[in-house]
């Protein structure tokens, strides 16, 4: 389960294209497609590059984990009912330090609502949803 | 997100289009505005307010029902769930057409239209919608296009009904979304790109105050809207200050309130257009937009250029400028975004990051900035369809307590968001 308390996460289901990549995760690494005729990182997962539309030339690529917090809000009136009984809770937009064209989205465990450092830096963690398949999520550097 | 098909004029380089001025719109007809449908009285159904809103497009055209030659409407109706499993009614509401969308051919047979030749229930929401109807007349799919929008909120908190937030499972796109809490829909991203606009230019939430209270009085001039008819009291900076949070920092007043309602309006050939009772509105473009982020969030800066692309492409294909856009009433659902268009379309010689600034100035309809002047959505209830009918009203002279004082000959309006759009720039005249 989510170490905040009351989130009960949809968990992915995965298909085809993303397979490999909720793969990883259950291995906590975090691979993202990157296109080798641009060398152009790709997420979510896509079934051609945004580039040059090629759509044979993706590899799956390991990267760090590093990554910093662009902006956040808080959710305190959720629509989605695993959130509704974690609320208020955290939603930040994370910037990947090898490419920060590419964001994630982050709820921010062990950051207390609102209390969230903006421009700070985070690393990879991952996070259990509702039926065991991980996540990725991201935690403020200390 | 708008489908890319071929009537689109989503490029860039498209040159002027070539129906420009050869379309006009006729007659316009807005139905009963309630909060939601209370499942009881069928004539404020979603069927029962197209067949309302539709003949009174018709009437206000001055044409008959033989006329209408072609049928134009989106599924898209925002209903969230079906009437079923509950009983459905006897005939004609006895399936989901008539009760949570009314199609072409559900209208067809209500109103008795004899001599439609094109049909076409599944276009997009409003925005690209009222572009596909003037390509289809320009086209000549059809001479006189009968095009409505219902908007239906039925029982229950809107988005709690939706099954996909209660589903324990987050399928296909959604896997990188959902597990985090991001709701589909226009709040989210748009709300992550006001707070990188915050960031970016210094300002903050307060800053769209001005806007939303001045969003509230002209929906208090517009008789048929929700809050005219059923909450008719002005807002104060104290209320939108303190409203209620939704997600901190967007609150309640920054969200358009679901209503159960249908536009309707009226699109014929500008030679048709000559004889009929009401003075045309000349379509001289439309133009869309369909991108969409390169990663989970669309950015502030992939925004601005989406607009500003999207600016390219009207002016291209109408032959007008900034400066000579009269009328502007652009997407306000969540006020949020409603920045993007004003700024990217350098309305009243707006630039990137001035908005608030604007907003703080006289943005009254009596005013030397009449901003949108419809009221909005925020200001009427959701229906998309005032940013049209104010428009047209206002070329008319026809906008009563909302008539602007500066001049009115020219009108750009559209929605949704600014990513996924779609624009119509409209004139009293057509060159």
């Amino acid at each position: 389960m989510s170490t905040i308390p009351g989130l009960q996460r949809p968990a992915p289901v995965p298909n085809e294209l993303t397979q490999p990549f909720w793969d990883a995760c259950n291995e906590r690494r975090l691979v993202l497609q990157n296109c080798t005729l641009c060398e152009r990182l790709h997420y979510p997962p896509a079934p051609r590059c945004n580039l040059c539309g090629s759509s044979d030339s993706f590899e799956w690529k390991e990267v760090q984990g590093k990554g910093h917090i662009d902006v956040y809000m808080v959710i305190r009136d959720s629509r989605i009912r695993g959130f509704r009984s974690a609320q208020p809770i955290n939603f930040a937009v994370i910037t990947l330090d090898e490419d920060p064209g590419i964001n994630f989205l982050s709820n921010l465990p062990g950051t207390p609502p609102g209390e969230v450092p903006v421009g700070a830096p985070v690393e990879l963690i991952f996070e259990e949803t509702s039926n065991g398949q991980l996540v990725h999520e991201w935690q403020v550097v200390n | 997100m708008v489908s890319d098909t071929g009537w689109m004029r989503n490029r860039e380089g498209m040159g002027v289009w070539e129906h420009r001025g050869k379309v006009a719109i006729v007659g316009w007809g807005q139905s009963h505005m309630d909060r939601r449908w209370d499942g009881v009285a069928l004539d404020r159904s979603c069927g029962g307010l197209t067949r309302e809103a539709c003949l009174k497009a018709i009437a206000d055209a001055g044409l008959s029902l033989d006329d209408i030659d072609g049928l134009i409407t989106s599924p898209e109706t925002r209903a969230e769930q079906t009437w079923a499993p509950r009983p459905y009614f006897d005939p004609p509401y006895d399936t989901e057409d008539g009760l949570t969308k009314a199609s072409a051919e559900w209208i067809q047979r209500e109103l008795g239209l004899k001599n439609v030749k094109y049909f076409n229930s599944d276009a997009p929401y409003i925005g690209p919608m009222m572009g596909l109807a003037a390509q289809a007349v320009g086209d000549g799919l059809c001479e006189t296009a009968l095009v409505w929008y219902p908007m239906v909120n039925l029982e229950g908190r809107y988005g709690h009904n939706n099954p996909q937030n209660n589903n324990q499972e987050a399928p296909g796109a959604t896997a990188f979304t959902l597990p985090w809490g991001y709701q589909n829909g226009a709040m989210f991203n748009n709300l992550v790109v006001f707070l990188q606009y915050c960031q970016k230019y210094g300002k903050s939430h307060d800053g769209l105050a001005p806007l939303c209270l001045n969003l509230r009085r002209n929906g208090l001039l517009t008789p048929w809207g929700y809050y005219a008819l059923h909450e008719p009291y002005q807002l104060t900076t104290e209320d939108y200050l303190n409203g209620r949070v939704i997600e901190e920092p967007l609150v309640i007043y920054d969200c358009d309130r679901p209503v159960n309602t249908c536009a309707a309006f009226i699109f014929t050939t500008a030679e048709r257009a000559k004889d009929l009772r009401q003075k045309p509105v000349y379509v001289l473009n439309h133009a869309q937009n369909n991108g969409r982020g390169r990663s989970t969030m669309a950015t502030l800066d992939e925004h601005q250029e989406a607009v500003a692309s999207l600016a390219r492409k009207m002016w291209e294909g109408s032959g007008l400028g900034p400066a000579d856009v009269d009328i502007f009433n652009p997407y306000d659902g969540y006020l949020t975004f409603t920045q993007q268009f004003l700024e990217g379309f350098q309305w009243h010689g707006v630039k990137w990051g001035e908005a608030h600034d604007f907003y703080a100035e006289d943005i009254r309809v009596e005013g030397p900035h009449p901003f949108l002047s419809s009221g909005g959505n925020n200001g009427t209830g959701r229906n998309r369809a005032v940013l049209f009918s104010d428009s047209i009203e206002q070329l008319r002279g026809t906008a009563g307590a909302r008539q602007v004082t500066v001049r009115a000959e020219t009108a750009l309006a559209g929605c949704n968001t600014p990513d996924s759009c779609g624009f119509l720039m409209m004139s009293k005249n057509p060159d």
